[in-house]
């Protein structure tokens, strides 16, 4: 019997995603743990295992496809024992409609109710996400010479804001290559009537600017954000860690993040009502501190979760923030590496930032924006004195959390990075 | 003459200046054609057309010689040269008389006259000719093209040292011959002459034969002729060259013994026409006997223009009717006309093995900094060549890693003048290795082995 493979979900809030890559042909042999696919989420690329053994009869969504549904049949794997012709005459024909891709307008237009993915029958129906916008199924095509297509893709430059010089409109590479560099003239001079754009030109917004929008839009709209700040003297933090990573074993090295992750966990702990998620009808408490941190990656940004942080001991906690942070940049992480969790750290302080508002990363309850450790004066006992100091600022959901209660975390916070020996208790 | 006024003048009956004309008059102006010989210019009086016919005439000689291997049995072959080279006038005069219909046909007034720049008035250029009369014209587009360059301490002397114009009208065939120069017209007539039982001696200053191409087509076709027995000396500097009644005689830098022959060709370039024009009296400047222009043949007088040979190398007929084109677009101010690219013009020689190529060589693309992905497929893997008996030679292709890009095509062997074209419009096209591969080559044809070169450029070649 031939085996189904499916559109997985690689994340919760996944619903559709683009079929980057097929890394096996039709008729290659296929062993269970496999990769046969590469999948363009929200958040990143992810490979595809196959989970039995076969040859691989049929593909039936081509490489590059956007917009695939979860649990849209992809391709089809022959048993051991079958041949692909034997599957194609046991009735998995392909299916009547093509996967659509958002510029076969006719036909995503057809589809005007998307058929629910758990309602698709055994037989292999592929289903059309709705659409994200009814724009992109108006959309036309765009005539643009092959050569032009690899650099405005290579360039990361979208087609749509270019006006071809060839024949027809066609674009081609000295169009690509002018959007990028040449004077308004060249590229938006044709544009009779459009607003005036200055000279600049599109780039294509890759899944993950596109998820980074959609997700910190909502949060500013649908969640009440306030904004408390303290200032907190790290001197002694940063002795601690001078002493700690003196004694610790090689290759651990603990970085002031990671202390300030844990000082954030044991904080959740101390003061649970803080760590907190609003869902409407109710709202969810968190038993562990499951803490997302922010990592700048190119094009963007991903905060994996260090989970249960606070059962997390320096030297282990570095290590996972060490491995985390370079999958992230590698584009390497799994799904549930980086989503949930219930709060998260955003560190500008490399930067030399002193202090900035961070904005919430939904369903999270909090995120504590920190700045640099800079030395500043600061009076002690009516004495001025100088020390390093650090400011932190709280961004909270006022649904989930009040500002009292945002108060006390900060405060514990501050106790906890004012008195290391306690955080590490 | 009753009319004496135009939109356009174009100085110059070639390649460039008839076609300029010609798409003016499509265009709905009033052209007016000012050539002092013969309409069709060099290319196809004293260039192009008539070596064509020679070299075929020597290549059927050629393929008697091989008839044994087809299990044909020829009798005694004569080679009447009179009759070769009358043959190649006729039809150069069948393709002369062409060009003078289709002007008419376009109703482009032609003059039989040498033309002088005049003064500008009222935006019209006056324009004085040999025979007295005056026209004048909105715009004028000078198309004088050019003529073979002399060297410094060797003069052509039209009997025993010979120019193109002299090499393709011998009365009678040396005994041996030295060419000066092995560009496309230098190697041309080695070809010639070598097939039509010359001794062939081809000398060149740089260190390979037809230097502008690919070195791995300049190395193939040296072996190829010094297989058949043309010599072939490269970076040798000639002296000094003294001729008397029994030839020519020429002494290499670095050689005591002078290298002697019945006769010289000098090949060594051309320069354009650019004499007694009156260009002293306007802005136009002229860079080492060539016209400047910019992308759009505009000189650097207003309503003046300049394409083709007298405005420089590559110097190809197919690049001035080109330019001829794009000037009259541009100043008829149509849309979409676009300067020629670098590396569009193809380049053919026809010598045996004949040679193609466009776009890039492997040396040059490298030093743009190109990562490259290159290809060669030998004919002696293709069918087609090795049943009609000429399977020497082979197909490059330069690609960009990158992009895909075709940056460059090198052919050298049977009919690859005729088959460049293939890639020429892949690269006007934008195609990438992945439309080039996609396509169907029929089979069984010389050009499977332009697919397969450039499968081989990707490690897919299938049959090598």
């Amino acid at each position: 019997m031939a085996i189904e493979i499916k559109m997985p979900a690689l994340s919760p809030t996944m619903t559709t995603g683009t079929l980057a890559k097929w890394l096996v042909g039709e008729g290659d042999r296929v062993n269970s743990g496999d990769v046969i696919a590469e999948i363009e989420t929200d958040k990143a690329t992810m490979e595809v295992e196959s989970v039995d053994d076969g040859v691989m009869a049929k593909i039936f969504v081509d490489a590059g496809t956007e917009n695939v549904a979860v649990g849209a049949v992809i391709a089809v794997l022959a048993e051991d024992g079958e041949t692909a012709s034997d599957v194609a005459k046991a009735g998995l024909q392909e299916p009547s409609s093509p996967v659509p891709v958002t510029s076969v307008a006719a036909e995503a237009k057809e589809r005007a109710e998307p058929v629910p993915v758990t309602a698709a029958p055994v037989k292999a129906v592929l289903v059309a996400a709705p659409a994200p916008q009814s724009k992109s199924s108006d959309k036309p095509r765009i005539f643009a010479s092959p050569l032009a297509r690899r650099i405005a893709a290579d360039r990361n430059i979208a087609l749509e804001g270019i006006t071809g010089s060839g024949p027809y409109g066609r674009i081609l590479r000295r169009d690509v290559e002018s959007a990028a560099t040449a004077p308004i003239a060249q590229t938006t001079a044709a544009l009779a009537g459009a607003t005036q754009q200055g000279d600049s030109y599109l780039v294509a917004n890759s899944q993950m600017r596109k998820a980074i929008a959609s997700r910190l839009q909502d949060s500013k709209q649908q969640a009440p954000h306030f904004y408390l700040t303290v200032d907190c003297v790290i001197d002694n933090l940063l002795e601690a860690r001078k002493s700690l990573n003196a004694k610790a074993a090689e290759g651990i090295k603990i970085s002031v993040n990671d202390m300030i992750i844990r000082a954030a966990a044991m904080a959740l702990i101390a003061v649970p009502e803080a760590n907190a998620s609003w869902e409407g009808e109710n709202t969810r408490l968190f038993r562990h501190a499951d803490i997302a941190m922010a990592v700048a990656i190119d094009g963007g940004l991903i905060t994996p979760i260090v989970w249960a942080a606070e059962q997390k001991g320096l030297a282990a906690l570095s290590q996972v923030t060490t491995d985390l942070a370079a999958r992230a940049r590698d584009g390497k992480l799994a799904a549930n590496e980086y989503t949930g969790g219930s709060f998260t750290i955003s560190n500008l302080g490399m930067f030399g930032v002193r202090e900035f508002a961070a904005v919430i990363n939904p369903p999270h309850g909090g995120i504590l924006a920190v700045g640099a450790g800079e030395q500043r004066p600061i009076v002690i006992d009516g004495n001025l004195a100088v020390a390093t100091v650090m400011s932190v600022t709280l961004s909270a959901d006022h649904r989930a959390v009040d500002g009292a209660v945002g108060a006390r975390w900060l405060q514990a916070f501050k106790g906890f990075v004012e008195n290391p020996v306690t955080m590490l208790l | 003459m009753t009319d004496t006024q135009f939109d356009i003048a174009v100085i110059g009956g070639g390649p460039g200046g008839y076609v300029a004309a010609i798409r003016a008059a499509q265009l709905g102006l009033k052209p007016v054609v000012i050539e002092r010989e013969n309409l069709g210019g060099i290319c196809l009086n004293w260039g192009c057309i008539p070596t064509k016919a020679l070299l075929r005439a020597a290549e059927l000689r050629h393929s008697i010689d091989e008839m044994a291997d087809f299990g044909i049995t020829v009798g005694e072959v004569k080679v009447d040269l009179a009759a070769v080279v009358k043959r190649s006038r006729k039809v150069a005069g069948r393709l002369s008389m062409g060009v003078k219909h289709l002007l008419k046909k376009n109703k482009v007034t032609v003059i039989a006259a040498e033309a002088k720049l005049g003064a500008a008035k009222d935006g019209l250029r006056q324009i004085n000719l040999s025979n007295g009369d005056m026209v004048s014209a909105k715009h004028v587009i000078i198309a004088t093209g050019a003529r073979a360059r002399a060297l410094p301490n060797i003069e052509a002397n039209g009997k025993t040292i010979l120019t193109y114009r002299e090499a393709m009208v011998p009365e009678t065939m040396p005994e041996s011959l030295i060419i000066v120069g092995s560009g496309a017209i230098g190697s041309e007539f080695a070809s010639f002459y070598h097939d039509m039982g010359v001794k062939v001696t081809l000398v060149e200053a740089l260190d390979r034969i037809l230097p502008v191409e690919d070195e791995d087509v300049s190395a193939f076709v040296q072996k190829s002729f010094e297989k058949r027995g043309i010599k072939i000396m490269t970076g040798v500097k000639l002296q000094a060259v003294t001729s008397d009644a029994n030839g020519v005689q020429a002494s290499i830098e670095g050689q005591d013994k002078p290298l002697q022959a019945s006769r010289m060709i000098l090949a060594v370039g051309i320069t354009g026409n650019t004499e007694n024009l009156g260009l002293e009296a306007t802005k136009i400047k002229v860079d080492r006997g060539h016209i400047v222009t910019d992308q759009w043949g505009a000189t650097g007088e207003a309503g003046i223009y300049a394409i083709g040979d007298v405005t420089g190398p590559p110097w190809l007929a197919h690049k001035a009717s080109h330019e001829g084109i794009i000037c009259v677009e541009k100043i008829t101010g149509q849309k979409d006309v676009h300067a020629i690219g670098a590396g569009a013009v193809p380049g053919c020689t026809y010598c045996r093995p004949q040679v193609a190529s466009v776009g890039m060589t492997e040396a040059a693309a490298k030093q743009a900094g190109h990562d490259l992905k290159i290809g060669q497929f030998p004919f002696a893997g293709n069918g087609k060549a090795i049943a009609l008996g000429d399977d020497g030679g082979f197909v490059k292709t330069i690609f960009d890693a990158k992009t895909g890009e075709l940056l460059g095509a090198h052919m050298v062997g049977p009919e690859v003048t005729e088959l460049i074209q293939g890639y020429a419009i892949a690269r006007t096209l934008e195609a990438t290795e992945a439309e080039l591969m996609a396509t169907i080559f029929p089979h069984p044809t010389l050009s499977e082995a332009m697919h397969e070169s450039v499968l081989d450029a990707y490690d897919r070649a299938i049959h090598f």
